[in-house]
């Protein structure tokens, strides 16, 4: 009898949170309490192995981490330089590719298939693959350069502070450039052809077509690619885990490396939290800007 | 004129030639290493081509690796995950497209946030819990903790895929005499088939590609999934090239192939979020 007398509002209230409340519980109950938690663990002295020393030390854990801990500092100065060249390097190419399969007539579908393999291989797998193109010794990459004339002598490049971060950032750079060229595929396809045609009468030249009207178009997906990958190479994690394990000498240590290292090797619970309770505020500091800059006009 | 034109055809193809080789070749370069001969592999200078092949390197993954194990965890893993996540991601996907509840805006950012979520900041209060529950080491506690990240990953895909397709549709089948539910099921699934289709592929690869939690939550080597398996190949003081090569091919050659045949859904389920059409 009552449900009879419900209004439409209450009746689409009930009807939309039953189908929703399978869902929300779920990332309730496995990803918002453990949050909690996590933070909990984060003001305290916890070390798994010296379980009489637990107790509350406040904020003692970020104070180190912030001012002290040279690990952190470190892993947090190569994830910003990783993030920096990644990303720029991964919006380059992404661009180009996108712009290749935009202007293509012949062969799309063969490009974008090629474009969906890094993306479907696992980051280890990437990793793995990698790692035997770049080995000193038996890669096939110095053999191309050295064929090329481009080097003399064998790089070693995983052991190599200066090169292991470089062929970091090639490889992430070939796991998720497709990515972006997608994306921005899916950008310039918007444009409506009309605007190139009437900038051809009147009489502006491709680069000019570009700057005025391909630019301009593309800028609100370009910024939403590059928020996205920047969180994505800020949390990068199994390429450096697999490709470095974070070496040699800490050059590729990574955040979530360390945070790892903290949790699993050294067993401090209360460091490795409140590691990543900094990382999951930077994270979610990113994706409210994207939630109220770019989502905001929604419906 | 025409000869501009050509020059900068030819110039698009070659960026294009360049491009397509620089994806293609180190998933090129896995293929043949892992059918070269073990003696081959190790010889400098290396051949692009391999002059003889060999299937070795493919023997030794499944009878010195036991490869096939951790192929199985993943496909249960990776598979129950997908399901599941679709199952719960259809009704609230639907929800946030077609019903106007109060605080719907704020429960759709909820699940964006949701997606963006950095699983290092949950692993070890869970991998605690999981411990007292007895879900270390079990299938269980390895897809449940997956749902984090392949949930609002499917939310997000479907109601990309819904959005596309018109209330009219729904509404005329109303207006017909169907109800609610048999409108959904006699007029959106048939036309949600590819959209369904394209997101249980996109789900099903990303708990695939999941490093994290077969590392953390598994303690044994037989629940390990296959991204971790491939780690544990790495031998004291040999890098076994051409068995990790091998078990590579064998654990993306099959997603390559779906992959392939259905990239034009993929594609669509993977932009389909981002552009506001």
């Amino acid at each position: 009898m009552k449900t009879k007398r419900l209004n439409p509002g209450a009746r689409e209230n009930i009807i939309g949170y039953s189908l929703i409340a399978p869902a929300v519980i779920l990332i309730l109950l496995i990803g918002i309490v453990p949050i909690f938690n996590t933070f909990s663990y984060s003001l305290q002295n916890y070390v798994l192995s010296k379980p009489k020393d637990r107790g509350f030390v406040g904020l003692e854990n970020y104070v180190y981490l912030l001012t002290q801990d040279k690990y952190f500092l470190i892993s947090l100065w190569n994830t910003l330089r990783f993030a920096f060249f990644s990303v720029i390097l991964q919006l380059v190419v992404g661009f180009i590719g996108a712009m290749l399969m935009h202007k293509a007539t012949k062969g799309v579908t063969l490009v974008r298939a090629a474009v969906l393999i890094p993306w479907a291989i696992p980051g280890v797998i990437v990793a793995q693959m990698w790692s035997f193109m770049f080995n000193d010794q038996l890669g096939v990459l110095n053999q191309i350069l050295m064929n090329l004339g481009i080097i003399q002598e064998n790089i070693t490049w995983l052991a190599d502070s200066f090169w292991a971060f470089v062929a970091v950032v090639l490889t992430d750079t070939w796991k998720q450039f497709p990515f972006v060229a997608l994306m921005l595929l899916a950008g310039l396809q918007t444009i409506p052809h009309e605007l190139y045609e009437s900038a051809e009468v009147d009489g502006a030249g491709k680069i000019r077509q570009f700057v005025s009207i391909t630019l301009p178009n593309i800028k609100p997906i370009l910024l939403v690619v590059l928020l996205f990958r920047t969180m994505g190479a800020l949390r990068i994690f199994d390429i450096v885990y697999s490709m470095t394990g974070g070496g040699p000498a800490n050059s590729t240590t990574t955040l979530l490396l360390q945070a790892y290292n903290y949790f699993f090797k050294d067993l401090n619970y209360g460091k490795g939290s409140a590691m990543s309770t900094i990382i999951f505020i930077i994270i979610m500091i990113m994706s409210v800007i994207y939630i109220k800059v770019f989502r905001s006009d929604e419906d | 004129m025409k000869k501009k034109i050509k020059i900068g055809k030819i110039f698009g193809l070659i960026f294009a030639v360049l491009f397509v080789a620089i994806l293609v070749f180190p998933f090129y370069w896995q293929l043949i290493s892992s059918f070269k001969d073990p003696e081959d592999l190790m010889m400098m200078p290396t051949e692009i081509w391999p002059s003889r092949f060999s299937l070795d390197f493919f023997k030794n993954v499944f009878s010195v690796h036991h490869f096939d194990t951790f192929l199985k965890n993943s496909i249960i893993v990776s598979g129950f995950s997908m399901l599941f996540s679709i199952l719960v991601a259809l009704p609230a996907a639907y929800a946030f497209t077609r019903i106007r509840f109060s605080g719907y805006k704020f429960w759709k950012n909820f699940m964006l946030l949701a997606n963006m979520f950095p699983i290092i900041a949950v692993v070890t209060p869970l991998f605690v819990v999981f411990k007292k529950l007895h879900l270390v080491n079990t299938y269980a506690g390895l897809i449940i903790p997956t749902i984090v990240i392949t949930l609002p990953l499917s939310i997000w895909t479907l109601v990309a895929f819904l959005g596309q397709i018109p209330y009219d549709l729904e509404q005329a089948a109303q207006i017909d005499g169907c109800t609610r539910l048999q409108a959904v099921c006699k007029v959106i699934l048939p036309l949600m088939t590819p959209g369904l289709f394209s997101t249980a592929i996109i789900a099903f690869i990303t708990a695939w590609n999941e490093l994290m939690f077969s590392l953390v939550f598994v303690t044994k080597n037989e629940w390990r999934t296959v991204p971790v398996g491939i780690t544990l190949f790495v031998g004291e003081f040999t890098v076994p090239w051409g068995d990790m090569a091998a078990a590579s091919i064998c654990a993306t050659v099959p997603i390559v192939i779906v992959v392939l045949i259905c990239q034009k859904q993929i594609v669509a389920g993977l932009t389909a979020g981002a552009v506001k059409g």
